[in-house]
């Protein structure tokens, strides 16, 4: 496999072009500024559309507009500008419309900083937007996975016609690795049942109004049954080293990186632990984490740069069986392998 | 439709009108009145008087509703249209 | 040729209106005396005259013409308030060859939307905006739109709008004729007969504009009201006779259409093959060299810091890279935060034949000090027993550490000899290669074209013969 050392800020963009995409809209934002680079670098050269939106808001509404075509399509940000996006991206689950969006989370609330944080969790996974919606959420950890989720991202995208987050931090974004750049897409869904080409045959209406309150119920509802599904065959985890783990540490993204770390230091002192890593933050893999309460561990602890976002849905999986500790960092600050084995050692007394 | 209208005329659903008075305010020859009926909205329609129809095709340009107002034209013949 | 002979209900209309709610599938939901059916009229007929039905998109924003979707045959996008410029944009890029009609309102478009339309404009996207001006907020029920009249009362100006506090009624033509894309900026009335038939010619003409690819044609249409002015029909014409026709001028502002050529997109390279070839894979690292089994390191994780400018960041990628082609896991992370300032850089590279965990190299085995504020900072982080590379030309405290074997190199020095400082990162991968002994100098020198790409035969050179050097000054002194 022909390999690249790729930021994984650029990574996602190569994943987008891999999978077909077809236009870029986006507005500039550190650390998520180099995703729109690469794509206003690549994306002509395949006679694709980058185009640089006059604000956050407009690039959301650009994307409804190409997704409405048909198109493949992908926007970027980060913590401030997702939330201009939120209205746009409501929109375009209310309309059942694909696309892609990557979150490069940087620190808040308000300007915050540009540091790596995960504080735009419960923005991203629990609505932001107005009304009855959920988004399809991956949570890539190296970047080879930016690629390799963003590509996934297309795909759910278009197999469920709903928006699909790649929700990772300025860590994931900005450090760079090997990246196996794997072979393009071949075929696109045929969208002919709905989308608009502007042809006798595509009369067709993209629309979220639906003034018959019983009828906007039935699509409510019908948006429930697509999120069951999601929910019963999306979800993807990394498991390490937590057969025979007496604890278990549960994080995501770049924290999940210090967590492998911070697990094989653990073993080399006798510590026996082991992580859980989500891939999906929607579906979030419920019945994994349900099922560890069964095992007899010592403990779990989640770990997140968020301010306990991530271990509220752990909990609600653990369903009182068990509570889940938390160790957090924020403002930009990256936990430490050490710090949490050390945290490992003082909350469990091993 | 009346085979023996005198072409031009204006015909006007009376049922769509919404009886604006747009048309019988843009009608050169005053041949569009607003009827003494109520349709069945409650509203009261415009009305073509039967002749006078210059074929101007204002009241159709200026009626808001796509459907309500037609005007039919001096060089129609209903059997080449078919 | 067949003749027109009857002015009936256009087929750029829907027959039936299937999308609209409630039993009247036959008539609009606008009220008596309504402009918007007016101006859906003209539109409708127009793509019947240029057979150009099939081919348009016809955008709704939010307004009493979000509904506009349930009369026009065409595509249809129902879009959030304000923004169809955008999605309008979107979407003639998506499909270069149709027609896209943005429809709009006055608060829509004016407020709210109000850079979108400037922004579509200055593009020159080939798009018609239809602008509906009746100076008030129609579907929310009568508020204060941008524009608005002075003095007139709306639901949220009860005394009057003031310009004093409430701002001038916007003059949304005579900003758009102010940019330089757009090729058609009209504005005309529905307020008589003459005046529709103005509008009526407009509607053609910017309509043809898109159909020929002109670009960015603007509309602008002063409409009656008459639910929301609470008035008649009739004297609601009056009304925009009297009243807005002084504060909004009816006038050709702009018609460049004649002169402006065909707007022409490129048609996206979509076989994987081509994209392939267009990623350069054929180019790409595929090679694994061999390791050494007997190297002094087994997996490394390096600290690189110095000052901005010394090719701290550069010196990390070449050794990704290099680790890389040894088919190593590889990770670089540059410094993030507040550390960025203040003229010092670092980078974290990890070499290992495992999974990389976290990138950060918060207990390196190796740090590569190019300057002293980055050995007072980092030698103290570095685990016993790893090594300490630094820069003895710009460093002349001597290390604290002893726990660690320590490599004085002149690096900076060594550069200025080969004639150029700008190398000194170059020096420390091959002082690197050496200390660890993963990989191979000569090999090194082989990559030197994939990581500098670009560049030319003599930067290539002396960047080998940097590494070179850095490499034999390690042998030569610390074996």
């Amino acid at each position: 496999m022909p390999r690249k050392l790729m930021k994984g800020n650029h990574a996602a963009v190569y994943g987008a072009i891999l999978a077909g995409c077809q236009a870029y809209y986006g507005y500039p934002i550190t650390p998520a500024s180099e995703i729109a680079e690469a794509a206003s670098l690549l994306f002509p050269k395949f006679g694709r559309t980058f185009l640089q939106a006059e604000s956050e808001v407009a690039a959301i509404n650009m994307v409804y507009g190409a997704a409405g075509c048909g198109l493949r399509v992908l926007t970027g940000s980060s913590g401030p500008g997702i939330s201009l996006k939120m209205e746009g991206i409501s929109y375009c689950a209310g309309s059942a419309l694909p696309c892609v969006i990557v979150d490069i989370m940087r620190g808040g609330p308000g300007l915050g900083n540009i540091g790596p944080e995960q504080g735009d969790y419960n923005q991203v996974l629990k609505g932001g937007g107005h009304g009855n919606y959920k988004v399809i959420v991956l949570a890539p950890n190296s970047a080879q996975e930016m690629c390799d989720l963003t590509m996934l991202a297309f795909e759910l995208a278009d197999k469920y016609r709903n928006p699909v987050f790649v929700l990772t931090d300025g860590v994931i974004g900005q450090m760079m690795e090997a990246v196996e750049l794997p072979e393009p897409v071949t075929e696109l869904p045929d969208k002919s049942e709905w989308a608009v080409y502007g042809t006798a045959d595509s009369r067709h209406l993209i629309n979220s109004i639906y003034l018959d309150h019983d009828d906007l119920e039935r699509w409510n509802r019908e948006l429930m049954k697509k999120y069951e599904i999601i929910q019963k065959n999306e979800v993807r985890v990394e498991e390490y080293r937590i057969d025979d783990a007496e604890i278990v540490t549960i994080g995501y993204g770049s924290s999940s990186r210090v967590l492998r770390s911070a697990v094989d230091i653990a073993r080399e002192r006798g510590i026996k632990l082991g992580m859980l890593r989500p891939i999906t933050l929607f579906p979030f893999p419920v019945d994994e984490i349900a099922e560890l309460a069964d095992r007899g561990l010592t403990g779990i602890l989640t770990v997140e740069m968020s301010d306990g976002q991530l271990v509220d849905d752990v909990n609600l999986a653990l369903r009182g069986k068990m509570i889940s500790d938390l160790y957090n960092r924020m403002g930009g600050n990256v936990p430490t392998a050490l710090e949490i084995v050390e945290n490992v050692s003082e909350l469990y007394g091993v | 439709m009346n085979e023996n209208r005198k072409y031009p005329f204006s015909e006007i659903d009376p049922d769509i009108c919404k009886g604006c008075g747009l048309c019988v305010a843009s009608c050169p020859k005053g041949v569009l009145v607003i009827s003494d009926k109520l349709n069945s909205k409650g509203f009261h329609f415009s009305e073509y008087v039967g002749e006078g129809c210059i074929g101007c095709g204002n009241c159709f340009y200026t009626c808001p509703e796509p459907s309500a107002v037609t005007v039919y034209l001096r060089n129609y013949v209903p059997e080449e249209v078919s | 040729m067949a003749q027109k002979t009857i002015l009936r209900k256009p087929r750029g209309f829907i027959d039936v209106y299937k999308h609209k709610p409630g039993a009247e599938k036959d008539r609009t939901h606008y009220c008596p005396g309504c402009g918007h059916g007016i101006l859906h009229k003209l539109i409708a007929e127009a793509l019947e005259d240029f057979d150009i039905v099939d081919k348009t998109i016809v955008i709704s924003p939010v307004g009493c013409s979000v509904f506009a979707y349930y009369y026009f045959h065409t595509g249809n996008l129902q879009v959030p308030h304000g923004r169809a410029p955008a999605v309008a944009t979107s979407v003639s890029r998506a499909n270069p060859d149709s027609v896209v009609i943005s429809y709009q309102g006055d608060g829509d478009l004016a407020a709210i939307g109000g850079n979108n339309i400037l922004q579509a404009a200055n593009r020159g996207e080939n798009m018609v905006v239809f602008f509906v001006n009746n100076a008030i907020y129609g579907m929310t029920g009568g508020q204060m739109a941008p524009t608005t009249l002075e003095g007139q009362i709306t639901t949220t100006t009860p005394y009057g709008r003031n310009v004093k506090t409430d701002g001038y009624p916007i003059q949304v033509c005579e900003i758009i004729n102010q940019l330089t894309a757009p090729v058609y900026v009209v504005r005309t009335s529905l307020h008589d007969m003459p005046n529709i038939r103005k509008t009526r010619a407009a509607v053609r003409k910017a309509i043809s504009n898109a159909r020929d690819k002109k670009g960015f044609s603007f509309v602008e249409v002063l409409s009656m009201c008459p639910s929301g002015w609470k008035m008649d029909s009739v004297p609601a014409q009056e009304w925009i006779k009297e009243n807005m026709i002084p504060r909004f001028p009816l006038e050709t502002f702009r018609d460049d259409s004649e002169d402006t050529p065909a707007i022409e997109r490129p048609v996206p390279v979509m076989d994987p093959d081509e994209v392939k070839r267009i990623l350069e894979y054929s180019a790409l690292s595929d090679s694994n060299l061999e390791k050494n089994p007997d190297a002094a390191f087994e997996k490394v994780a390096v600290r690189i810091a110095g000052f901005g400018g010394q090719g701290i960041m550069s010196a990390g990628i070449a050794l990704a890279n290099v680790g890389m082609e040894y088919g190593y896991n590889v990770s670089w992370l540059p410094s993030y935060g507040p550390e960025m300032r203040g003229g010092t850089a670092n980078c974290s590279v990890k070499i290992q034949s495992d999974t990389v965990g976290a990138s950060e190299c918060t207990e390196p085995n190796m740090v590569i000090a190019m300057n002293q504020p980055s050995l007072e900072k980092f030698e103290k982080i570095l685990v016993p027993g790893g090594a300490l590379i630094y820069n003895s030309t710009l460093i002349d405290i001597e290390p604290t550490r002893t726990d660690v074997e320590v490599y004085p190199i002149p690096i900076t020095g060594i550069a200025d000899e080969l004639g150029n400082t700008r190398v000194q990162s170059m020096v420390s991968v091959g002082a690197f290669a050496a200390v660890t002994e993963m990989f191979d100098p000569g090999e090194i020198e082989n990559l030197m074209t994939s990581l500098f790409k670009g560049k030319s035969d003599k930067v290539m050179k002396l960047n080998e013969k940097a590494v070179r050097k850095g490499y034999e000054y390690v042998k030569e002194n610390f074996s």
